[in-house]
């Protein structure tokens, strides 16, 4: 084997493991046992083990000598940073975190571990700490620790300190030396412990600790540690949690602590190869187990309620500040009854474990916490709604009807609010739910189904929605009405959308939920990014290119053309089947965005979509009319925004529409965020781009940038030979520049309202001031 | 900038959130004042049943380019609404459902075992809640 260079504190770990290894004392080869006992503490896979010992070359040579040995274990190290076991990474990987053995094989071995380690340990502080002790153990009922200084330490009782079950990653090493030391400190004192009633409640911590630990050794072969948080048992980080770990001994010797242990014992088996390192808040099936178990001690039945008081009772002796506790049932009770269900029970009390041991509280209840609905498959919907970035929980539905019909439409990746669109994405998961985003009739439809769901949490109108997705059919309908394949619907969004935009951003943000979630990691804090859509760059630009147009300074007619880039040039956009799509998300965006927008673009939106959509279908490859469309909207656009960036982009554009729209995009999504007029005429644009995209794209574009330029020049009247569409075109050209004018008067109105009301902010502050001496009679 | 209250029934304040903070004593000083109206519309509605439709009390009074809502639950509770009178885009229903809403998310505090009537409000998702709703009106 190729030699291996340590640094020093590898080496003195090395050593002093080697040394423990080295039962009959040969100072050359370490027993195959305590190594095998060692790589199995070091919770890698069996195989991984075996991959292990061939690199190291000690299936070769049949013993493990001290070169073999180092190499093993820097391997080892290697392999639990999840790096692949490679021999060059021997060398190669430069600060590799010391190998982490789970349980303290023997007090030597904490105690090196513990010298290594950075943190300072207090062992004064932990004195009084014990750890908890599964009084299992003392009972004997946790047998089978392979160990010898586990059993040692099962043997007395509390000392035996579980070696938290460390996630390779990371927990510091620190922690189980906590733990080592702890278990060190004779429990007598534990036994002195008087643990009233938390006593018993306590018990299971400590038992889940002991008893991950002396699980046998055979399972922690194969199981890395899950995650930190997963660890409950760890007490990883926090040596404050520990103390209050230290609840018991005395009381865990009572009762619930034989029941306890032993289900800890078979539940920390169970639990280290079951756990899922990929999320920290699964609750293992020997945590389960447990927690079933406390709950039928409040509550007999499994599938009944532990009322509020009970379940407050119960909690408060976890010694969790009342707030915390507040906190944890509010994640907890997902359907805000005020009892608990055996799944909320269990997700409440993996909580407070959690908290107990040091890890903070999630902003949401993670998915793999969430109570399991009946009606769902797949179940898990996100109590908390946190404005729009909720995460997504599990989609319980397999196929979401409702998105279907949207589905590609691109959402903007700038617009973090179009939970419309991404919801109308459908092509990136199976959402089963239905759920329209967009709420077409959408306001009162989702009242509705607010109103159906009372029982489920307010805060998130959308958990309705994604608990009952075969309740709901109008959910269905809603999505199939909220569907661009009209371009009514989208007047229809619109308008729901404009007085009511929290719903649809809510639901929007549930179906996004759903969506994104499907089992992926439940830490997500915000909303898991939409999927990429396919035309993304399609339609994102188009609309982007929107908002540029909008921004585009009036008065450029040459930026006329380029200006409305967006809406235009995007024909030759290969995904642009998506048009609609592209619409609805540009009008989600549009809406999201504004919700004050005036009302009154809405009504002339989707008529102008409506339009173009018809002479989309109804006109194939006039280039005329994308002439028209793409000089309509530089009208209009231009009216109202600069954008000389549009114009250049426009100019630039030559068959790679895509490419020019996407700088484009770029400036008007900045454009779009910016103006509060790009909202509204997104929508159009995009439908005269969708009608772009349908039409052929190359000869047209260059046709049409010449047109333009032409056109351009004669922008106030658009002379069309082509007839009705051309009038409808300019018929919503118009409209558009007067929503555009209203807009701009409503801006500067607005502007003034602002200016009058911070002076009287002013001169209410001045009498405030002057009346503040008298404020104290 | 807009305010929202939440008041017990004894008067005092369980829950205040502020967007944006400054002028908070403003608005203080205006919830207080708005309680006496509050008082008096429900002592006109008597003993009549309480729906829904009656626990808004609706716009209380504008003044100072502030528009001030208020909202009664069965218990007593006051919900009051600050909002500044240039957004003009907001409209009555949606001041109704933004009640609702708190309704609602107050009911949810209620059923939690831990939260004693009378407290002042600390929870996070409500926080979230009145966040997200602030957001909207301003």
């Amino acid at each position: 084997m190729e030699g291996v260079t340590l640094s020093e504190a590898e080496q003195r770990y090395y050593c002093d493991l080697f040394s423990y290894c080295d039962t009959e004392s040969t100072k050359k080869v370490a027993s195959n046992g305590r190594v095998l006992e060692l790589f199995r503490a070091a919770q890698l896979p069996n195989d991984v083990v075996m991959q292990i010992m061939e690199l190291c070359g000690a299936t070769r040579l049949g013993y493990f000598g001290r070169s073999q040995f180092y190499i093993a274990l820097k391997l080892v190290a290697v392999a639990q940073s999840g790096l692949p076991l490679r021999v060059e990474s021997l060398n190669t990987v430069k600060d590799l975190p010391l190998p982490r053995f789970v349980v303290s094989k023997n007090e030597q071995e904490s105690r090196h571990t513990a010298l290594y380690s950075s943190d300072a340990e207090n062992p004064a502080s932990y004195s009084g700490v014990i750890p908890p002790p599964p009084p299992g153990r003392i009972q004997g009922k946790k047998g089978s620790v392979s160990h010898d200084a586990v059993q040692q330490r099962t043997s007395t009782d509390q000392q035996e300190s579980t070696s938290p079950i460390v996630s390779p990653q990371q927990s510091p090493p620190t922690s189980p030396h906590t733990w080592r030391k702890h278990n060190r400190h004779p429990s007598g004192g534990n036994n002195e412990r008087p643990l009233a009633g938390p006593g018993p409640f306590w018990a299971p911590f400590s038992e889940v600790q002991p008893g991950s630990s002396t699980s046998s050794d055979p399972i922690w072969s194969g199981h890395s540690p899950p995650p930190h948080q997963e660890n409950w048992v760890s007490f990883a980080d926090t040596p404050p949690t520990s103390a209050l770990l230290a609840m018991h001994p005395a009381s865990v010797q009572d009762q619930t602590t034989v029941r306890t242990v032993a289900s800890a014992t078979t539940a920390n088996e169970i639990r280290r190869q079951s756990s899922s390192y990929d999320d920290p808040w699964k609750i293992t099936d020997e945590q389960r187990q447990y927690y079933v178990n406390q709950f039928k001690t409040i509550q007999p039945d499994l599938n009944g309620f532990i009322p509020g008081s009970a379940a407050k009772e119960f909690f408060t002796k976890s010694k969790l500040p009342i707030l915390e506790l507040s906190h944890i049932w509010e994640l907890s009770d997902f359907d805000k009854d005020g009892a608990l269900t055996l799944d909320e029970f269990c997700a409440a009390f993996h909580l407070v474990v959690a908290r107990k041991n040091g890890y903070d509280l999630p902003e949401k209840l993670p998915e793999s916490l969430m109570p399991k609905l009946i009606d769902l498959e797949d179940s898990t919907v996100i109590p908390v709604v946190s404005e729009v970035g909720e995460q997504t929980g599990e989609v319980g539905y397999s196929g979401s009807p409702a998105e279907a019909p949207p589905s590609k439409s691109p959402s903007m990746p700038s617009l973090n609010q179009t939970w419309p669109e991404l919801n109308q994405s459908s092509e990136d998961t199976a959402i089963v739910h239905p759920v329209p985003i967009r709420m077409t009739p959408s306001k009162i439809h989702m009242q509705e189904m607010e109103l159906k769901r009372t029982g489920s949490d307010h805060a998130n109108p959308t958990s309705p929605l994604l608990v009952k997705p075969s309740d709901l059919p109008e959910e269905n309908k809603m999505g199939s009405s909220v569907k661009f394949t009209s371009g009514n619907t989208v007047t229809d969004g619109y308008s729901s959308s404009d007085s009511y935009t929290s719903d649809p951003e809510q639901i929007g943000n549930a179906v996004t939920r759903q969506r994104s979630h499907s089992g992926t990691s439940p830490d997500n804090t915000a909303p898991p990014p939409p999927p990429p859509r396919p035309h993304a760059s399609h339609s994102r630009s188009s609309s982007l290119d929107m908002n540029r147009s909008f921004s585009v300074t009036p008065g450029q007619q040459q930026a006329g053309v380029v200006a409305y880039p967006p809406a235009v040039p995007p024909r030759p956009q290969p995904s642009q089947g998506a048009g609609p799509h592209v619409h609805r998300s540009v009008d989600a965006d549009g809406l999201i965005a504004h919700t004050s927008t005036s009302p009154q673009q809405i009504p002339e939106q989707p008529n102008f979509a409506d339009f173009s959509q018809f002479e989309a279908f109804a006109v194939s490859g006039v280039n005329k009319e994308e002439e028209d469309e793409i000089e309509t909207h530089p009208e209009v656009l231009q009216v109202e925004k600069p954008s000389d960036s549009a114009s250049s982009l426009r100019v630039a554009k030559a068959d790679g529409r895509v490419e020019d729209k996407a700088p484009a995009n770029v400036p008007s999504s900045a454009g779009k965020g910016t103006t509060p007029l790009a909202p509204p005429p997104k929508p159009i644009r995009r439908r005269l781009k969708s009608e772009d995209e349908l039409r052929p794209e190359a000869e047209e574009h260059t046709q049409k940038t010449g047109v333009i330029a032409a056109v351009l020049a004669s922008q106030p009247s658009i002379p069309r030979s082509v007839g009705k569409d051309k009038k409808a075109i300019q018929a919503s050209i118009r409209r558009n520049k007067e929503t555009n004018t209203v807009l701009a008067r409503l801006n500067s109105e607005l502007q003034q309202q602002l200016k009058d009301v911070l002076e009287e902010r002013i001169s209410l502050e001045v009498q405030l001031e002057q009346l503040r001496p008298f404020s104290h009679l | 900038p807009s305010q929202c209250d939440l008041l017990c029934s004894q008067n005092y304040p369980l829950y205040i959130r502020s967007v944006p903070t400054e002028n908070e004593l403003k608005f203080h000083y205006t919830v207080h004042t708005s309680l006496d109206v509050v008082d008096e519309k429900i002592s006109a509605m008597g003993k009549a049943l309480v729906d829904q439709r009656e626990l808004y009390l609706g716009l209380l009074y504008p003044t100072e380019d502030y528009k001030v809502y208020g909202y009664v639950t069965n218990s007593k509770v006051k919900f009051v609404m600050v909002v500044d009178s240039s957004n003009t885009a907001l409209r009555d229903n949606e001041i109704r459902s933004m009640f609702r809403k708190l309704h609602n998310s107050y009911t949810d505090i209620m059923c939690n075992p831990f939260y004693n009537p009378g407290d002042r409000i600390h929870s996070r998702a409500f926080d979230t809640m009145v966040n997200s709703m602030m957001m909207q009106v301003c």
